[in-house]
């Protein structure tokens, strides 16, 4: 039973929840599965409550470290576990009037970490030039999230490992795991071997060697109803495989827990896993982990340039509960003022050694 | 009531136990928790001793159990099923070798 509805995931997993007008592609529709009987029963705390335990409620904002960017939704790819429910058939792109924007404030804000995403960034028309200006702002370090595959999808792609060299830019890719099977059950038929390939068009060019200031970090996500635990362990085995196998070298591996939102909620509710993993999240919950969660060092814009908290709040379209809440009108000092909106998702990224766009947190 | 010995929830009230009887609850949680941390064996290699004996005790808790953790450590499902059938080996190998001991005293029984 379990099984053929899997199969049916699997073969919808062409389309985004939002093509297939899949209920779930509702947000709205998503808070209420996160705030149901499991929560409103009593049976699990809300994780309003489970932060008070320790004084951390309401969460407030920090220094603003990480300005993540996401320039579109629109992706080569349909991951099963994608949080953004990105694909081929999503439109939704980042204008040049709003990346300039953007660059606006990349250079005057304090952020030392400009951070872009998508979908597959590289796939917004304007992505070289706003990556060419951006990368004039200065700005420590300089991430771009690539799903490796990219790189071979097309002619016009082939040469972007000389092009993040040239910018200097920092590339983050996600990769699930060191075997073929895992990686292309998360991410499609294929996916593994021009993982592979792309990771070593990247090396050719300098990137994740050791001593190299090219730097290539990995992104593992697991690819089911589990949590990732130990990153260092997980990277020694990594690296101990993608080098032995395919003479792969990268410098960190970042683990990130998959938030039940989205793509991936879909997939617990239909393989019977939500509770579960839910149970899981809340007993892995870890207070440590709160005081250094993402969202409170970090702004993520929209592609049509609102605010958020984090990737994971603008993809349930929770957007900054603040004055300011575009990118037009960015302020600093109101932003800070801000409260950080939670809800059950947000356990995600505190279970365990914590969970955040740059791996564990705690 | 659930109408089944055996409750997948179950496993999630295990630290339950040190309810009744909190002093060897602990010791025993605290001695559990040590005995999987890294040291000479990491703790990944441990993960796999354990879903070995997981199915040589035929525990389904501790299957599901050691199932979910090795997942969660990147354990791949071929290093899993060397594992189990490490435990069967052993587990079959423990009735085989009793055939010398039947073997024995058939022997000495016979004219």
């Amino acid at each position: 039973m379990t099984q053929s509805i899997l199969t049916d995931i699997k073969k919808a997993a062409k389309k985004s929840l939002k093509a297939q007008e899949d209920e779930l592609a509702n947000t709205q529709k998503q808070l209420e599965i996160l705030s149901g009987d499991l929560f409103a029963g009593g049976e699990l705390p809300f994780f309003k409550d489970k932060i008070a335990e320790t004084g951390q409620f309401p969460l407030k904002p920090k220094k603003l470290e990480v300005l993540q960017i996401n320039v579109g939704y629109m992706c080569n790819q349909v991951c099963a576990h994608c949080h953004v429910d990105a694909g081929p058939d999503r439109k939704e792109i980042m204008t040049r009037e709003t990346m300039e924007q953007c660059l606006e404030v990349i250079r005057n804000t304090g952020a030392h970490t400009l951070d872009l995403t998508g979908g597959a960034p590289e796939m917004n028309p304007d992505f070289r030039w706003f990556v060419e200006e951006a990368s004039k702002a200065g700005i420590q370090d300089f991430i771009v999230r690539s799903n490796l595959t990219i790189i071979l999808a097309n002619k016009k792609y082939h040469d972007l490992p000389e092009f993040f060299k040239k910018h200097n830019v920092h590339v983050v890719s996600s990769m699930p795991h060191y075997t073929r099977g895992k990686t292309d059950k998360q991410r499609g038929d294929g996916v593994f071997d021009k993982s592979i390939k792309a990771l070593q068009m990247l090396n050719q060019v300098g990137y994740g060697m050791p001593n190299s200031d090219l730097r290539l970090d990995l992104v593992y996500n697991p690819s089911g109803a589990f949590l990732p635990t130990d990153q260092s362990a997980m990277e020694r085995d990594f690296k101990k495989a993608l080098k032995e196998d395919f003479d792969i070298d990268f410098h960190n591996l970042f683990a990130i827990t998959n938030l039940p939102i989205s793509r991936f909620l879909d997939y617990l509710i239909a393989s019977d896993n939500y509770e579960d993993y839910m149970y899981s999240l809340v007993e892995a919950y870890n207070p440590a982990a709160v005081e250094n969660v993402m969202c409170t060092n970090t702004i993520s814009v929209s592609w049509d340039g609102w605010l958020y908290d984090c990737d994971f709040n603008q993809m349930l379209d929770l957007k900054v509960a603040s004055k300011v809440k575009h990118i037009k009108d960015y302020n600093d000092d109101v932003l800070s003022n801000r409260e950080i909106i939670i809800s059950q998702h947000c356990y995600g990224c505190t279970a365990g050694a914590g969970s955040s766009c740059q791996g564990t947190v705690a | 009531m659930a109408n089944s010995y055996y409750d997948p929830a179950d496993l999630r009230k295990f630290g339950n136990i040190t309810e009744w009887s909190e002093e060897l609850g602990k010791k025993f949680f605290d001695y559990y928790g040590k005995v999987f941390e890294d040291g000479a064996l990491s703790a990944r290699e441990k993960s796999l001793i354990a879903l070995a004996v997981a199915h040589v005790v035929k525990c389904p808790y501790c299957i599901d159990a050691y199932t979910k953790d090795g997942l969660q450590r990147g354990i791949t499902k071929e290093e899993m099923m060397e594992a189990v059938h490490a435990g069967a080996a052993i587990e079959s190998g423990a009735t085989l070798v009793h055939g010398v001991q039947m073997m024995n005293k058939y022997d000495k029984l016979s004219m």
